[in-house]
């Protein structure tokens, strides 16, 4: 039978004891445990899913669409040098009409080969069968859609495609590679109602398209090692005479970036967080192991007198901070894996892949779990070394009593006519700063969390009033199907219920400076608009500088530029020049990186009329039913993007996704308050009682001896809120820059508000905790406490 | 002339525990203890003293029996009202000072004052206890006679009726406790503070007006002093 040194009986023993501070350390802990297991775990179950997907189905390495291709180019391109396999296709936007759905959807045709022998970008075939290669109007259906309309293989629907009103049969569901991550083109979130991916037959949608003997769309996928960056110039080459709208890698392929940046953002996390729970650990232990071995002194010297050596004694305490680590590692690994899977599941349900790889990760675990141990014991080991190098006789003498002396405080409380409970407090502040300090930064720490938290609300908000109020003023967007003049500005007028109407230039454009290039849309804005409007740094609407570039802050920092510095704008989309223009302005946007310049400068610098490919129009919503008939039935209309439909989708998101992750936050903030003040508030007691108990035998009331007690604490935790206020704001600019891409850009924006809830918050924690230790102040024996002497 | 009791107790009666293992502390205490004089009780280590002090001081309560202070019987009182008690009418002096480290002698008078009725001023309080001159010293600058001279200053400095004193002198040497029991002596006279003290230092009996001996939880002898002697002339 296993028998137990006494040693070790007297640590079960104590942490018996003090098994309520210790929870309160190990919980801290296991949140930093937690949010790295969470998060390399998610990344990793997500990583090698994607990847394993990506591998399986034959995800393309470079992409590239074109006006019209000759079906011959693409021999050329199969050999050029780094190029293992191609993937020509016909690929198009058309007008979608749902039963069901009085708006019109959106969807993207893709076509099949016409052998059936797919090459890249794989479809997974969930139900039913490919479409036949030789029917017209048979349809693979992404699974996103099928599921938000009930689609089964057999059903139909109407799209207009060219023009045609087609009634397609669906003859199975898939998934694939490409569309992970399903959105529409001007759209900002995937609507899985209102667009959807279908893929048909070669010759089908050859038809359709007017493509036959040519392809518009090419994807290719590299030999390993080759470079991108040749293969991708050497096909814009190529592409240019057939109206090529530039090549890109998988960084511009919408799904794979959105998954990127998801798992960036994971990562971030798990750099960030972490850190701050460890180090409030590390103090905590310190402080609690410190109190704990001051109390054991005595005992401390009997066991070096009875022989015990220093190192063993050591042990002992350090194995107790060994306890708590490892406690906090257990709690920690079991939510961070049960957290994992959840959100692993909802990563995989939002972003649609087939299966998912789970994939441990190991290095989390034991990374996680060495780091979580050696933070408590190293604050431990500060607290052991002095205690145990005594010697046994100075040990087991009573510690010196503290030493106050009169200074700063002392001046104050004469100037202030303090009373001697505020005295007292001031001078046990004074007089134990580095205790005061854990409790002041530890505030200020869930301060800061919780700001940081709390201030998306506000990004977004602002976001919000940006995308939906100040520039996008429309209701809805139509996507021609070719470019046309201005007169069908005037034309889309007599719409029904259409209020205003304005028109829209887009062209693909790479904008270069030096060695930074990006592939963008440039899009020409009139002076005169009121429905779409540019902003500037201060999300104020701005007008049109009359020439030169307008730029998004994000895409100025990633090329490098600021307003006055010269770009080459390479023309895509069969213009076929390049241009220097200036950086006219920096405007803020808050989604997506797209570029403007003023209309006539634009058309003046391609030398061609005045032309608009995509509408903007405000509408009476009265109307509107009869509006969307007639979209449907306008052959010249590709696509809708409707920004009230957007608007609503985003409130959604963020009511859904925003709410959890800041609950989240806030709970894990409200947990170091928490941590923090009630450890603080145990050893107060536990030091003081005696002192605290004589203050009652004075004559002073229950309440009068909890305002020491409260008092202190409380005055930290005021003392710790403005640190946390500006800890956050940098905490908050910290996780905008992280958390910002070429997507979105999250604007730091922290309101009064914020920072009230999230003082209020810390404060109502800290009371809690402190209150919660004060009632056992009504448990001191009075009599027993003045016996003794400390 | 008829004496006014300060306090009277009816058979008060203490039991630590249950069963097999409770301590019967005291068993029916009948006592009083009149305004003005100066009581010193005296009894073995276990004999009750400490635990009658504390149930007279509200700090405890009997298990049975009644006390009175003056007409108000305390046991049937609640706790604020035992806190409001012992803040107006009470004055402790413990063995160990039980002063406040963290505030000076002058600090931890004005903590008491600072509640209470009618206080005297700290600086007045600490020149009746002795200590006129190290008002801005903390506990830790003061040796154990000057500490407790604090904690009798801190004692007196609201003018109580009643002055409870347990082992005042138990942690110093017999010089220092000469000092201390002269403070204490005096005040008695000057003030007119009825004045309880514990002490198993039998020499310390002839400075009071009146001596109880206390054996095993009862009262075993009450004597008066004819003739009181200063401490200074007392030896131990």
């Amino acid at each position: 039978m296993l028998t137990l040194r006494a040693l070790d009986r007297k640590l079960w023993r104590d942490m018996r004891r003090i098994w309520a501070q210790s929870l309160a350390i190990a919980m801290v802990l296991a949140c930093g445990v937690a949010v790295l297991i969470l998060s390399f775990g998610t990344l990793q179950n997500l990583t090698e899913t994607r990847d394993a997907y990506y591998e399986r189905n034959r995800f393309a390495d470079i992409f590239a669409g074109a006006t019209r291709v000759p079906d011959p180019i693409v021999r050329e391109i199969a050999r050029l040098p780094g190029v293992a396999q191609v993937e020509p296709r016909i690929a198009d936007y058309v007008v979608l009409d749902m039963p069901g759905m009085v708006e019109p959807g959106m969807g993207r045709v893709i076509s099949l080969p016409p052998d059936g022998a797919l090459v890249l970008n794989i479809p997974l075939l969930r139900t039913g069968r490919l479409p036949d290669p030789l029917s017209a109007d048979e349809v693979a259906v992404a699974q996103p859609f099928a599921e938000a309309h009930g689609l089964r293989p057999g059903d139909s629907f109407r799209a207009v495609m060219n023009g045609q009103m087609r009634e397609l049969q669906v003859a199975g569901i898939v998934l694939s590679p490409e569309y992970i991550y399903t959105i529409g083109p001007a759209s900002l979130f995937p609507d899985n109602r209102r667009f959807g991916v279908f893929w048909m037959s070669h010759t089908a949608a050859a038809a359709a398209f007017d493509l036959d003997g040519a392809f518009n769309d090419i994807s290719l996928r590299l030999t390993p090692g080759a470079d991108a960056a040749p293969v991708i110039a050497a096909l814009d080459d190529m592409l240019d005479p057939y109206g090529g709208t530039g090549a890109h890698d998988r960084d511009r392929q919408m799904s794979h970036n959105f998954l990127k940046h998801e798992l960036e953002q994971l990562e971030a996390l798990a750099w960030i967080m972490p850190p701050i729970f460890f180090v409030v650990s590390a103090f905590l232990v310190n402080m609690v192991m410190g109190r704990l071995i001051a109390l054991e002194r005595q005992q401390i010297g009997l066991m070096k007198a009875v022989g015990y050596r220093t190192r063993e004694i050591s042990a002992h305490y350090l194995k107790m901070a060994a306890v708590i680590g490892v406690l906090g590692v257990l709690i920690g690994w079991a939510a961070g894996i049960w957290i994992s899977d959840g959100m692993t599941e909802l990563y995989a349900e939002f972003f649609h892949f087939p299966y998912l790889v789970s994939a441990p990760s190991t290095a989390a675990f034991a990374i996680s779990g060495v780091l979580a141990v050696a933070t408590v014991v190293v604050g431990a080991m500060r607290a052991v070394r002095g205690t145990v190098r005594l010697r046994p006789a100075v040990a087991m003498s009573p510690p010196e009593p503290p030493k106050f002396s009169r200074g700063l405080v002392d001046h104050l409380g004469t100037w202030l006519r303090l009373r001697q409970t505020t005295m007292m407090i001031l001078r046990s502040i004074t007089r134990w700063p580095g205790r005061a300090a854990v409790t002041f930064l530890g505030v200020a720490t869930s301060v800061a969390v919780l700001v940081g938290s709390f201030f998306f609300f506000d990004a977004f908000d602002v976001m919000m009033d940006e995308m939906f109020t100040q520039s996008n003023r429309q209701q809805m967007t139509l996507n021609l199907t070719r470019e046309q003049t201005l007169a069908a500005v005037e034309d889309a007028t007599n719409l029904p219920g259409v209020l205003r109407v304005e028109g829209g230039y887009a062209v693909q454009v790479r904008l270069i400076n030096g060695p930074r290039e990006s592939l963008q849309s440039l899009q020409a804005r009139p002076d005169d608009a009121e429905l779409v409007r540019l902003l500037d740094r201060d999300s104020r609407p701005v007008p049109v500088s009359p020439s030169g570039l307008i730029l998004p802050e994000l895409l100025a920092d990633d090329l490098g530029v600021q307003a006055g510095d010269v770009l080459a704008v390479e023309f895509l989309g069969g213009h076929r020049e390049t241009h220097a223009v200036p950086v006219a302005q920096v405007a803020r946007q808050s989604l997506g990186e797209a570029a403007y310049m003023r209309d006539t400068a634009l058309f003046e610098l391609l030398r061609v009329a005045p032309r608009v490919n995509q509408l903007n129009l405000l509408v009476d919503e009265a109307a509107l039913p009869a509006l969307y008939a007639q979209i449907k039935a306008t052959p010249a209309i590709s696509g809708v993007a409707l920004w009230s439909e957007v608007r609503v989708q985003y409130q959604e998101m963020v009511d859904e996704t925003l709410f959890t992750m800041i609950f989240i936050y806030t709970m894990l903030g409200v947990l170091i308050a928490v941590g923090v003040v009630y450890n603080a508030a145990r050893i107060q007691l536990s030091e003081r009682a005696h002192e605290l108990a004589s203050l009652r035998v004075l004559g002073f009331s229950r309440g009068e001896v909890s305002y020491v007690l409260v008092g202190e604490i409380m005055l930290l935790t005021l003392a710790g809120l403005p640190l946390g206020w500006l800890a956050g704001y940098g905490f908050a600019a910290m996780t905008s820059a992280g958390l910002s891409s070429e997507i979105v850009n999250i604007p730091l924006v922290v309101s009064k508000q914020t920072y009230a809830w999230a003082a209020l918050v810390v404060f109502v924690s800290a009371l809690g905790s402190v209150l919660l230790v004060r009632r056992r102040l009504d448990r001191v024996e009075l009599v027993s406490a003045l016996k003794q002497k400390e | 002339m008829e004496r006014k009791a300060v306090f009277r107790t009816e058979g008060i009666t203490k039991v630590y525990g249950t069963g097999p293992a409770a301590v019967h502390a005291l068993r029916g205490v009948d006592l009083a203890l009149y305004e003005g004089e100066m009581v010193v009780m005296l009894g073995a280590s276990g004999s009750g003293k400490s635990t009658l002090l504390n149930i007279l001081g509200a700090l405890d309560t009997p298990t049975d029996g009644r006390v009175f202070f003056r007409d108000r019987e305390l046991t049937r009182l609640s706790d604020a009202a035992l806190t409001a008690f012992r803040r107006d009418h009470v004055g402790f002096v413990f063995q160990f000072y039980n002063l406040v480290p963290s505030l000076t002698a002058r600090e931890n008078v004005a903590l008491v004052t600072e509640i209470a009725r009618n206080p005297m001023r700290p600086e007045e309080a600490l020149e009746r206890a002795g200590l006129p001159d190290r008002m801005d010293h903390f506990p830790a600058e003061l040796s154990g006679g000057e500490q407790q001279r604090v904690a009798i200053a801190r004692a007196i400095a609201k003018r109580p009726e009643v002055l409870l004193c347990d082992e005042p002198t138990g942690a110093l040497d017999s010089k220092t406790g000469v000092k201390v029991l002269e403070a204490l002596v005096s005040i008695n006279d000057e003030l007119g503070t009825a004045t309880a003290l514990i002490t198993h230092n039998v020499g310390i009996r002839k400075i009071a007006h009146r001596v109880i001996v206390l054996a095993d939880g009862q009262v075993a002898e009450v004597t008066e002093n004819d003739a009181r002697v200063p401490p200074a002339d007392v030896s131990w």
